[in-house]
């Protein structure tokens, strides 16, 4: 049970230019400093929000690391419902989806221009 | 009378970060009605902003979380979140250690708080700074409520935080003015973002208008958790506030729920 370094690794690099930078230079001897199972390290460093997720890493822990990694938000969103289609409901925490993957913006959004 | 504003508003990333897919008609009186906080933050001749916010895992994470914390920096920085994602480029906000320092001595008068010289802001305390004191010229005092990591602090004990809090402005010289900042229900960060439950998010707005201390702390998390998701943990702040207000009612000048904002949005200003 691991779910503290995974969070703590997310909390390091979404506060910290310096831990972010590492991250992009040498991710494996930043992540060997905290002690992660295989799957975490995978999901760590593709970035699988979706695994992330289900994993129980908190929302805005998640949503941070999200933005660092310049995925666009209906895309972070949809990566998260995936990730409960593909590993199921999420397993700690109190971020669980609890919509049933409904979009709740869509009817109320400004309309977009189409180019 | 060393409080002279007290109010609340919203936080949620959105409120910059996706401002051109909201409904523009809601979405300007909402700027509106911060404005008109700007402006009476200003008229009341204000020194300093303590804000009460809640943060998101921007300085406290579960090695070391404080039920609360105030700021006692000569400097603070934000936002933590990529800037071209929450649309708010990186600022540099003076702080008032010497102040901060009177406030936290009060207020461990009676409540142990925990205290931070170095404090970096994320969306909880930049998005409302952005409106409220747009050009970082007014000192700010950022205070949290841990609303995010479990176990949080307990609602009576975030009241009496509030009162401890006022008795402290109440006690120094300067003009102080005093904002909290969190969500009523929403499930930000997660799929289910934009669900809003405004019936509740009403309910809940009549009992801190007429700061109703004990309808206020019959809240219970699990069911707030079911009603208002994990965003409505975030009342704390709110609640903070009232009891910083010494009983004085409130006037919600603006309420919406803005889906693509994930909150109901809300600014409202104690009548002091
Ligand atoms: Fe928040």
């Amino acid at each position: 049970m691991s779910l503290y370094y995974l969070q703590k690794v997310l909390y390091e690099l979404n506060r910290d230019a310096g831990v972010q930078q590492q991250y992009l230079d040498d991710v494996e001897s930043l992540l060997g400093k905290y002690t992660l199972t295989e799957e975490e390290r995978t999901a760590l460093k593709k970035p699988d929000i979706g695994l992330l997720y289900v994993l129980g890493v908190n929302g805005q822990i998640l949503m941070h690391f999200a933005a660092f990694h310049k995925i666009e938000w209906d895309d972070y969103l949809q990566s998260m419902r995936d990730g409960v289609t593909e590993h199921g409901a999420v397993r700690a925490g109190v971020y669980a989806m609890t919509g049933g993957g409904d979009n709740f913006t869509k009817d109320t959004e400004a309309k977009q221009e189409v180019d | 009378m060393a409080l002279v504003y007290a109010g609340v508003c919203s936080h949620a990333p959105g409120i910059t970060a996706r401002a051109e897919r909201a409904d523009p008609v809601v979405r300007d009186e909402f700027y509106a009605n911060l404005e008109i906080m700007r402006q009476d933050i200003k008229n009341s001749g204000a020194e300093a902003l303590i804000v009460v916010g809640a943060e998101h895992f921007a300085n406290f994470f579960m090695n070391n979380m404080p039920a609360f914390c105030i700021g006692m920096g000569d400097e603070y920085s934000g936002p933590i979140e990529d800037p071209d994602w929450l649309k708010i480029q990186p600022h540099k906000v003076p702080g008032s250690p010497e102040l901060s320092m009177r406030i936290i001595s009060e207020v461990m008068q009676t409540v142990d708080t925990a205290f931070a010289e170095e404090w970096k802001f994320d969306h909880g305390i930049m998005v409302p700074l952005h409106f409220l004191t747009p050009d970082y010229d007014l000192p700010i005092i950022p205070v949290n409520i841990n609303c995010q990591g479990p176990p949080l602090t307990p609602l009576h004990r975030a009241w009496e935080f509030g009162e401890a809090l006022r008795r402290a402005c109440d006690a120094v010289p300067e003009k102080v003015a005093l904002v909290g900042t969190g969500g009523i229900s929403h499930w930000p960060a997660t799929p289910d973002s934009g669900k809003i439950n405004e019936e509740w998010d009403r309910d809940f707005l009549e009992k801190f208008k007429r700061n109703d201390k004990d309808a206020m702390l019959a809240y219970d998390d699990v069911q707030t958790y079911n009603d208002a998701g994990q965003g409505g943990f975030e009342i704390r702040t709110f609640i903070a506030t009232a009891a910083a207000a010494k009983g004085a009612t409130a006037d919600v000048h603006f309420f919406a729920p803005i889906p693509i904002f994930a909150v109901g949005c809300t600014c409202a200003r104690f009548n002091l």
